[in-house]
């Protein structure tokens, strides 16, 4: 088994595969509010992010061990699977926010504390290293079931590496 | 002399498949005993603060203890047809008269005598052995879940978890969310057994996740200071260098096994099923085991997830309520079929497939008559 296999093995992705696909470039790039990335590369029996998707994007499961497929046309950002994945397995990235090499991502947050809006926070890729800085923009709470979806920006060169934050303390 | 109480159904244990048992009995007019020996019913669900996986009809995306109290509530509007004891065991089951014993506490007492019994008994956890192991600190995950989730009380500050099942992941976020710091997840097999995204929850938050890896000692002197781990190979016999790890708490989720006592007692056929984790009774696709008059379901009928069980529970408990006489035929068939297929899907994925091989071992098409 090879450093790469071990380390998706932990539950790292570590390429694009089936259930864990990067969105088109083109349509990326211009969609304002972003396009959901989803990263349940295994079958397990769970569907809500397709029953959660008010326009269809993700489309229908077959069998509901299906990984999610993804129809990017339809998908709007609005990231309610964000908040309702039991796997927090969904993000949305907005390329079309801020200055040119910056990005808005929506990330799942069930940790304390709170960060507030405006907040400097920590920025961690899949295995927990903090990467880089980002300023809180939104705190949301769409299913008002205490899981939040941060709206944080982050560098652009950075979103598919960006998976979760940490509030630093002020000192 | 006391009273034999009597009663058409008696569910024992009010986890998911017990609770979901009494609650299709009751639905189809049947009149139910429900005994729990826990101080409340909900069994694990009370403990689980993460989202649930499956469909809308599983109610996914629902965090576990919203669905005891969703079940509790659903049970409510048939109090006057289900009587439940808390802080009750159920002792014994007697294969000469039908009568189970029950004591409330430690004091109370007493006996009924049910037409059909539903074994929702769950299952209890698996430790593995290892030096030190009886040193303070050396927990096992249900206990860390209980005293966290159910009591608000921390462990301690940086936890070794062992086993990368989804409970090790799930507890080890939970920690993580209590404020407690994860040292590692150490686990035996060369990747995790648990759902991939429940890794990926708690790798992007920093946790190191040893695979392939045992845990040799807990040290310390008075209490658990740490643990020393070490990598082991394809015949789990270990190599390389053994790493240090500081912790103050080892928590143990190596597995369950089956509560399965009162059904060896009652005489149930039973068979050891290694995807199942242990002994269970043989059953019909209505999970009635080879006793006609008991059915078993959730954990205590083989290792799955919550989801599972609760769907268990609904087949039992209707079935148990047909077997009485209850309900409308056609309907019952059609809610079985459905419930049946539901229970299929759930099981349809990669962690599913090594439950569908237990379950070949153990199950019956149909007792005949």
């Amino acid at each position: 088994m090879d450093e790469k296999e071990k380390l998706f093995n932990s539950g790292v992705l570590v390429a694009p595969r089936k259930g864990a696909v990067r969105p088109p470039e083109d349509l990326w790039r211009k969609k304002k509010n972003g396009l959901v990335i989803i990263e349940c590369p295994q079958r397990i029996p769970c569907n809500p992010c397709h029953t959660s998707c008010p326009t269809g994007a993700v489309k229908p499961f077959k069998d509901i061990n299906d990984q999610p497929e993804i129809d990017y046309e339809k998908c709007t950002g609005c990231a309610n699977c964000v908040a309702v994945c039991p796997g927090l397995a969904c993000f949305v990235v907005d390329l079309t926010w801020g200055d040119e090499d910056q990005a808005l991502m929506k990330i799942p947050y069930e940790m304390l504390p709170i960060p507030s809006e405006g907040e400097i926070v920590e920025c961690l890729d899949r295995e927990g290293k903090a990467i880089t800085r980002g300023k809180v923009i939104k705190v949301l709470e769409p299913l008002r079931d205490r899981t939040r979806v941060v709206h944080v920006e982050v560098p652009k060169s950075l979103v598919m590496e960006v998976r979760a934050i940490k509030v630093v303390k002020q000192s | 002399m006391i009273r034999v109480r009597q009663t058409e159904v008696l569910v024992i244990g009010g986890g998911p498949a017990g609770l979901s048992a009494a609650l299709e009995a009751a639905s189809l007019g049947c009149q139910v005993i429900l005994v729990d020996g826990d101080l409340a019913l909900g069994g694990q669900l009370i403990k689980q603060t993460h989202k649930f996986f499956g469909s809308k009809d599983e109610r996914a995306g629902t965090r576990g203890f919203k669905i005891s109290e969703i079940l509790l509530k659903e049970l409510k509007n048939h109090r006057d047809r289900v009587k439940v004891h808390i802080n009750c065991t159920a002792t014994g089951i007697y294969k000469e008269d039908g009568v189970v014993s029950c004591v409330i506490g430690e004091e109370e007492y007493f006996r009924i005598k049910p037409e059909r019994i539903v074994m929702a008994t769950g299952a209890q956890e698996r430790l593995i052995p290892f030096p030190n192991n009886h040193l303070p600190g050396v927990y096992g995950a249900g206990a860390v879940q209980t005293l966290m989730n159910v009591y608000g009380v921390i462990p301690g500050k940086r936890v070794l978890m062992v086993g990368a099942g989804n409970i090790g992941l799930i507890v080890s976020y939970q920690l993580i969310q209590a404020g407690v710091e994860i040292a590692g997840i150490v686990e035996a097999m060369d990747k995790v057994g648990g759902y991939w995204v429940h890794a990926a929850k708690v790798r992007r938050l920093g946790v190191p996740i040893f695979l392939r890896h045992t845990i040799k000692e807990a040290l310390g002197d008075r209490v658990v200071t740490g643990a020393l781990i070490q990598e082991i190979d394809d015949r789990f016999q270990p190599v390389g260098r053994e790493k240090k790890i500081d912790a103050d708490i080892i928590c143990m989720a190596v597995g369950l096994t089956p509560t399965c006592e009162l059904l060896w007692q009652a005489g149930c056929e039973m068979i050891y099923v290694p995807q199942l984790c242990g002994h269970v009774a043989l059953r019909d696709q209505f999970m009635r085991t080879s006793l006609p008059h008991v059915w078993v379901a959730g954990d205590a009928a083989g290792i799955e997830e919550a989801t599972a069980a609760m769907v268990e529970g609904r087949i039992a408990g209707l079935d148990a309520a047909r077997s009485l006489g209850k309900g409308d035929k056609e309907d019952l068939t059609e809610r079985l079929e459905d419930l049946q297929k539901r229970l299929g899907d759930l099981r349809g994925g990669e962690v599913g497939q090594k439950i569908c091989q237990g379950l070949a071992c153990c199950s019956i098409q149909g007792w005949g008559a």
